[in-house]
């Protein structure tokens, strides 16, 4: 499961922002925090802002600021937002869907997708924010270790 | 005053008892929409009767009612595994739900592991259940180094 620049970019905003749910955040500050695309990000913002997942401030210091429940807010409900997540799919480019070999390819590729889904459905922000906040930790003692 | 009485007494975490058993039947009823007595019956007898070092049957209760369960054992060496702890079941009442239950539940059988020695927790969920796998996730655990893997078996008609 690849995910999309934009999808990738609203994950990093979404976290970004609810770290810290009070503090506001510009588009421009977001975007050279990972070095992305700010004409991209101020697109995928505002599709968070109309999915209700963040609000957008105005006046001076304006920006955009969490706006979902952390531990109701799946990573799946952001993805959805940004390409489409059918279980059981075959794609258009999948090669020879006609033939028992590409029907098998399927198969396979579905219970990888389903295995992907179940993941990203069952991490709510509130569990990422955890993970993002082990990983210095577990970094750091991966790194004592060698 | 009763919601607030209840909110206000602490939860106490123990070992189940056999007369916990009838409300441990109710609740994963009340969760699952199926009764299977024989079955928790049978759980009580492996987990919590017979007081096994590594076996544990933890309940939840405030004010005297049940509010959640927890079943667990250190097990070694199957599937090749190094000595783990697994959770095998956890429930809690659906009205008391959000409210660190659960939570309690997991850190007090994760002691309990950890006093047998082992260093990891295991447990397997259904893919579809979204509630108890963001449940376990919220606590921290993640994909491990195995995989479930399963098949139909054919019936012997069809092999011949």
């Amino acid at each position: 499961m690849k995910l999309q620049k934009a999808t990738c970019f609203a994950l990093f905003a979404v976290l970004e922002l609810a770290a810290d749910p009070a503090r506001q955040l510009s588009a421009a500050e977001i975007a050279e925090k990972y070095d992305i695309s700010q004409h991209h990000l101020a697109k995928v913002l505002r599709d968070l802002a109309r999915a209700g997942i963040v609000e957008s401030a105005r006046g001076v210091g304006g920006g955009y600021r969490f706006a979902g429940n952390p531990k109701r807010l799946t990573m799946m409900d952001v993805i959805e937002l940004f390409e489409p997540i059918r279980p059981d799919r075959a794609d258009g480019d999948d090669p020879r869907p006609n033939t028992d070999i590409g029907r098998a390819l399927r198969t396979v590729l579905n219970e990888i997708d389903e295995h992907a889904q179940a993941t990203w459905r069952s991490i709510s922000v509130s569990t990422m924010l955890k993970i993002v906040r082990q990983r210095p930790v577990a970094v750091a003692r991966d790194q004592t270790k060698t | 005053m009763a919601a607030t009485a209840d909110a206000d007494e602490a939860l106490r975490i123990r070992p189940a008892v056999a007369a916990d058993v009838p409300a441990v039947i109710a609740l994963d009823e009340e969760v699952t929409v199926l009764a299977k007595p024989a079955y928790w019956h049978d759980m009580f007898e492996r987990y919590g009767a017979r007081g096994r070092r590594a076996r544990f049957f933890l309940v939840a209760e405030r004010l005297d009612r049940l509010k959640g369960f927890v079943i667990g054992e250190t097990r070694a060496w199957e599937f090749g595994s190094p000595p783990c702890g697994w959770i095998f079941a956890i429930q809690v009442r659906p009205k008391g739900r959000l409210k660190g239950v659960g939570t309690q539940l997991f850190n007090a059988i994760c002691d309990r592991f950890r006093e047998t020695g082992v260093v990891n927790v295991r447990t397997m969920l259904a893919l579809d259940n979204i509630t108890i796998l963001s449940f376990f996730r919220s606590q921290g655990m993640m994909a491990g180094p195995f995989i479930e893997l399963e098949t139909t078996l054919e019936s012997s008609a069809d092999r011949t």
